[in-house]
């Protein structure tokens, strides 16, 4: 069963899965992708965790754009909502 | 040989290239998905050959050659087997003929199978293998992909593709401790290559410095190397099995 999509359990899904994907520096919300050192493999691999844990697909296009920790967590609880 | 996290899954294997590369896993300790779109007979026969050695293996029913296909034979394979960590892209068509004469639907079944197909599969196992930071994936390719052979411009176009793609793929995805490799077969006795070379205008068997056609084994014998762990500095590399055809 997908765990319930809320706003505390995306982000910490996406904090631990940073952590696991190398991200380099204090993961926060504000902290950007390139600040941690994470590049698009490692966003596709985040991709495959947040859809593992809540059952939300993001696809290439949807996180093209995101720029910060804090959008990718916005994006998924709005498509998990 | 210990058995492995994970399995290997071989698509197109009830018989030939596939069949051996099967049994060559198998032999390395994998459990084995054996993929077949039509010959169950063919592919259960090669299971019972891997149980008698004393592998894992399971037949798995499957056109890989649309995404629906592709999800529901690594389901199955995952059902059964675990995760795929191996995944061999064998499984090929021909369908020959001169350009000019070659119809569209000889064109896009070639490329659909051959090149399509592995994309598909490809991307599927690549996300669990990014996860276990560690993956192998084995083209069959064909030295048609690297040099001309007339009547074959369908399968040459799909094997030069999927020579692009391994490279490609390759390089996206080295730091995860995942190859990807391809294999280029000369002209091996399967069943696809009956008829080639005898007399249609092929000249590929006169031209083998070794003067005799490959065996599926030898074939499977590399393909056994770039998915083990000794092999784990090769990647985005072509090895060609051809007798020295193309040299």
């Amino acid at each position: 069963m997908p765990t319930q999509v809320s706003d505390e359990s995306v982000e910490k899904v996406i904090f631990n899965g940073l952590e696991e994907v190398g991200a380099e520096g204090e993961i926060t919300r504000d902290a950007t992708f390139e600040s941690l050192d994470v590049d698009s493999l490692d966003l596709v691999e985040l991709a495959q965790i947040v859809e593992d844990e809540f059952g939300v697909e993001l696809d290439g296009d949807s996180v093209k754009d995101v720029k910060t920790v804090g959008d990718v967590i916005d994006l998924v609880v709005a498509r998990g909502s | 040989m210990a058995e492995r996290d994970g399995c290997a899954l071989v698509t197109g294997s009830a018989r030939g290239i596939g069949a051996a590369s099967a049994i060559a896993l198998a032999d390395d300790g994998w459990p084995v998905a054996v993929n077949y779109r039509s010959d169950a007979e063919g592919a259960e026969a090669i299971v019972e050959q891997i149980r008698e050695g004393g592998g894992r293996a399971t037949a798995v029913a499957g056109d890989i050659s649309s995404e629906d296909g592709v999800e529901s034979v690594f389901e199955a394979a995952e059902a059964v087997l675990g995760t795929v960590l191996v995944l061999v892209n064998n499984a090929g068509v021909r369908a020959d003929g001169l350009a000019p004469q070659l119809d569209g639907d000889a064109w896009s079944s070639v490329i659909d199978t051959n090149l399509s197909a592995p994309f598909h599969t490809t991307r599927r196992a690549l996300r669990p293998m990014l996860r276990a930071r560690f993956g192998r994936i084995i083209n069959v390719a064909s030295i048609v992909g690297m040099r001309a052979n007339a009547g074959q411009s369908n399968y040459a176009a799909s094997k030069a593709g999927l020579i692009g793609m391994t490279k490609t793929v390759a390089v996206e995805v080295a730091r995860r401790g995942i190859t990807v490799n391809a294999v280029a077969p000369g002209l091996v006795e399967t069943k696809l290559t009956e008829g080639i070379g005898d007399g249609n205008g092929n000249a590929l068997a006169d031209a083998i410095p070794a003067r005799r056609p490959g065996t599926a084994e030898e074939v499977a014998a590399c393909v056994r190397f770039l998915a083990s762990e000794q092999a784990s500095y090769v990647t985005g590399s072509v090895l060609t099995v051809d007798g020295g055809l193309s040299a």
